[in-house]
């Protein structure tokens, strides 16, 4: 399976929870929090559902308490695609 | 002193006009908002006909935030824009104050049905992992009064109500108790939506949804050759306040809900009489309104034989044979369920501040055995200082609701119509 | 002079004990009702768990017209608000029918009817255009459930105001307050009033495995249920309903009924916050608590006892403590407190009835029922949770507290009638 890429959890988090006028998810965000991108917890169990669909992954249910911004979540996702659970 | 509840917001979505003023000038040139089924191929059925807002006079994106967006469902986008429109209307800054003076309290019937058309097809077809975190609010009753409190940070008394359509009278009479219970602000009304094939055959279910292909020959309540309804989509979300306080901000408002009663028929086979006429008289009563003070009655207008001979019954008891004008506007909508009602007191203001009534649409006369004196052909001059707005949901559900206009010792200010 | 409401009848169909007396034999013994769900085949689901009601609509008089024509939900409504009647001996010297009103609070009404007519109509999933052939003649009643309230005035022969009050979670709290303002307005005498949910079918149980808010202890079902505990993992799904006969305290003196307690107060917030989250400060639930008690004229000092929403997630119970001490103040360490959900789970709408039941049954038995499954108690919640069993106390008002998703905080205040006859 393929690794997730920042530009591919842009897009499902578009997708998933939709965009935030305030923020522009073009730049450099990789480091930022997902709260200031405008994503509460609720947008990212919904994009946790889409990546485990997508990437036919099962994914730790305390992910989203570690994984605080897009940098950690592809890290914390692509360990589990890596190993190939 | 009870406090007096005054309406000074309005915000319209209805399948004849998106916006307040677009509606009205629609109902009054006694445009339809009724057309072919363009949501999903209605081929399939034997009904084709809705009420509907049409994409063009109504982009979600443009009215609310890309965030909301995926956890929406139409009738929730619908009642989020049109709760902003009645904010705006009233002159009302959501963002005042910490917002425990503001509830928000609105009706429902089916909540919003196609996203859960759409989550339980991800489930059936594909699995349980498929299923949104959304749908565990997106298509629940309480989602429009919830989102609505959420975006206007609005923290007093809210709720919701379900009645079937006598619940949009429902939840303006529950604001008028929340007003009288020392809160200044309610938003209210309702916005229903179910134009998705699953709530297209509930509503098939009921045998009574009109099956003529002509949008002028389809809903014709009071009509000899009436057939059943077509059902709509969309409301109206009103803001209604606590009149000293509107005075106190110089706001300006439409009129007075001054009375209100509910009820609920007799078992079915019991014999007894059906509710609606002491319903009408306890809201007369409420409103210390006698029956020849009403200058209009805005009818439930189910749009089957069955049912508005016992609405022109009751209309008859308590006004007289032809003794009041009666419009019926929603022949140029459809029913919509739980927004109908709300919009139809839309209306009935609205005839208030102009002095006309709208007409009933493509019904070019009432039976004549009815003894009503329906409002047909286009609108009618008329002054109008108190209304009364009917409602009556499938299973029994009975509501009335009397409007009476504004003057100075309510609210020490302009009514809304004087600009 | 205000008008005052009594309950004078109890009916309650809930997990562990169907009818009144069962129901509190088994909350006062501590005894859980969850288990694994036999309601459909979970297997695959990430919560496979829920407390469920071991019900036969025909052992409990329904006709298999009335079985095929009501929901699960109006099923239990209907037998519970026909045991309340009965309990409450109204027939004996009936109001007018206008001057009675029905109230039923739910979350997601019939929605297990409309899974089943949906799969069907829709072989299972495969078509989006579905099938009106294979349409139910009763699908427009599920479709918009004020036929909850319907079945239940047609029972009681009820033709004053009659509405179904849907507050997601504090749907059954709330319906018991709007039938407090229609008799303190005068608008009716007598209210049939409480609320219903049925809502273990798979749509429900995804949905809230999608949010991970249901445990996932599939392997020790009697246990997982565990409010206030620091093992606790999530809520555990629930049905049930309970309904209740409220009455103008004079009408119900007048005609010698039994006094379970009286509906002294009621107020509800919201927390303008997010649809399903909660902040961990309480302030919302904090505030309707004071209104409530204001309404019901009662000091947080004479609260007795306070039945908790206690659901057993993580935010809930920490943001309800924190709501409690910011309303109660000092008192709320001396007043115990307990979450029944820990016995028969969570059953969203129709729970704030069945607490506000549990509520009248301590006030008149003197008995506070405990918070099954708190074994290891919560370090950052200090109060007292009435862990295990039972505690013998005479109280004179308690307190019932209800969240709900959209941000609904709602709290009931029912006091001892001896105290208000006077």
């Amino acid at each position: 399976m393929t690794a997730l890429t920042l530009e591919a959890l842009v897009r499902i988090l578009r997708e998933s929870a939709g965009e935030d006028e305030g923020v522009d998810l073009g730049g450099d965000i990789a480091d930022t929090a997902f709260t200031d991108l405008g994503y509460d917890s609720l947008a990212l169990l919904e994009t946790l559902g889409r990546v485990q669909r997508d990437y036919g992954v099962t994914l730790d249910d305390d992910l989203l308490a570690t994984a605080q911004t897009p940098r950690q979540f592809l890290d914390a996702v692509n360990e589990v695609i890596a190993a190939g659970v | 002193m009870t406090p007096t509840a005054v309406i000074t917001g309005l915000g319209v979505i209805a399948p004849n006009g998106v916006g307040t003023e677009q509606f009205w000038s629609a109902t009054l040139r006694a445009e339809t908002g009724i057309r072919p089924l363009e949501r999903f191929d209605p081929e399939p059925y034997p009904a084709r006909l809705a009420g509907q807002v049409a994409d063009e006079a109504f982009d979600p994106r443009a009215h609310l935030p890309g965030r909301l967006l995926p956890q929406t469902d139409r009738m929730t986008r619908m009642a989020l824009a049109a709760a902003d429109w009645a904010l705006a209307d009233a002159g009302v800054d959501p963002r005042d104050g910490d917002g425990f003076d503001r509830g928000v309290i609105t009706a429902s019937a089916s909540g919003g049905y196609e996203f859960g058309q759409r989550e339980l097809q991800n489930l059936w077809s594909k699995g349980p992992e498929h299923v949104s975190a959304y749908q565990s609010f997106a298509w629940f009753y309480a989602v429009n009064t919830g989102q609505i409190s959420i975006r206007n940070g609005m923290r007093g008394p809210s709720g919701v109500v379900v009645g079937e359509q006598a619940g949009g009278l429902d939840a303006l009479g529950q604001a008028r108790r929340a007003i009288r219970g020392g809160t200044p602000l309610i938003v209210s009304g309702a916005v229903d939506s179910a134009l998705n094939p699953w709530g297209w055959i509930a509503h098939l279910s009921t045998n009574r949804i009109s099956t003529r292909e002509c949008a002028d020959e389809a809903y014709l309540p009071f009509s000899p050759r009436a057939c059943g309804h077509v059902p709509g989509e969309g409301g109206a979300i009103l803001v209604v306040e606590e009149a000293g306080a509107v005075r106190r901000r110089g706001g300006r408002c439409y009129g007075v809900v001054a009375g209100y009663a509910a009820g609920f028929d007799p078992v079915p086979g019991s014999g007894r009489p059906p509710a609606l006429r002491r319903v009408v008289e306890r809201a007369l009563a409420d409103a210390g309104v006698a029956p020849g003070e009403v200058d209009a009655v805005f009818a439930d207008a189910a749009g089957s034989p069955d049912l508005d001979e016992r609405e022109a019954e009751a209309i008859r008891a308590v006004f007289g044979p032809m003794g009041v004008p009666v419009c019926a506007p929603k022949a140029l909508t459809g029913r919509l369920n739980s927004g109908g009602a709300p919009l139809d007191v839309v209306a009935a203001l609205l005839s208030m501040r102009d002095g006309v009534l709208p007409p009933a649409g493509p019904v070019d006369r009432a039976r004549e055995d009815y003894g009503i004196d329906l409002v047909t052909g286009g609108p009618r001059p008329h002054r109008v200082r108190t209304a009364c707005v009917l409602a009556r949901g499938t299973g029994g559900f009975t509501s009335a609701l009397v409007l009476t206009a504004a003057d100075d010792r309510v609210t020490g200010g302009a009514p809304a119509g004087d600009r | 002079m205000r008008r005052r409401v009594a309950i004078t009848g109890i009916g309650v169909t809930a997990p562990g004990g169907i009818g009144a007396k069962a129901f509190w034999e088994a909350i006062s013994a501590g005894r859980t009702a969850t288990r694994t769900i036999s309601l459909f085949n979970a297997e695959g689901y990430r919560s496979r768990i829920a407390a469920e009601c071991d019900f036969d609509p025909a052992a409990h008089g329904l006709t298999p017209r009335e079985t095929r024509r009501m929901d699960r939900a109006a099923q239990l409504a209907v037998v519970s608000a026909r045991e309340a009647l009965a309990d409450s001996g109204i027939a004996d010297s009936p109001p007018e029918p206008d001057r009675m009103g029905v109230v039923i609070g739910s979350a997601v009404g019939c929605s297990m009817s409309l899974e089943r007519e949906y799969a069907v109509t829709s072989d299972s999933g495969r078509q989006w255009v579905v099938d009106h052939a294979y349409t139910s003649p009763h699908l427009y009643a599920q479709f918009v459930p004020s036929s909850l309230a319907a079945e239940v005035a047609w029972l009681a022969g009820a033709e004053g105001p009659a509405t179904v009050v849907s507050d997601g979670c504090t749907s059954g709290l709330d319906a018991l307050g709007h039938a407090l303002e229609l008799i303190r307005e005068g608008s009716a005498d007598v209210v049939v009033a409480g609320a219903t949910d049925a809502p273990i079918s798979p749509i429900t149980v995804a949905c809230f495995d999608a949010i991970k808010a249901t445990s996932p202890r599939n392997d020790d079902p009697a246990t997982a249920s565990r409010p206030f505990d620091r093992t606790r993992d999530g809520f555990v799904l629930g049905e049930g309903s309970a309904v209740m006969i409220l009455e103008e305290l004079q009408h119900a003196l007048r005609r010698g009924a039994h006094v379970y307690a009286e509906v002294a107060g009621f107020a509800t917030r919201s927390n303008a916050y997010h649809m399903t989250g909660l902040k961990a400060d309480g302030r919302e639930m904090a505030e309707a608590i004071r209104h409530a008690l204001d309404d019901a004229r009662t000091n947080p000092e004479d609260i007795g006892y306070v039945n908790a929403h206690g659901s057993g997630t993580k935010q809930n119970d920490r943001h309800e403590t924190a709501a409690v001490k910011r309303a109660l103040g000092r008192h709320a360490y001396a007043a115990p407190m307990s979450s029944i959900k820990s016995m028969i789970g969570h059953s969203l709408g129709a729970i704030g009835a069945l607490e506000a039941a549990a509520c009248a049954l301590a006030v008149e038995h003197g008995l506070l029922p405990p918070t099954a499954n708190l074994h290891e108690p919560d370090p950052e919640l200090d109060l007292d949770y009435i862990p295990l069993h039972a505690r013998e106390k005479r109280v004179d008002a308690v307190l019932s507290v209800g969240s709900g998703f959209g941000g609904f905080q709602s709290a009931l205040v029912l006091t001892r009638p001896e105290r208000s006859a006077a």
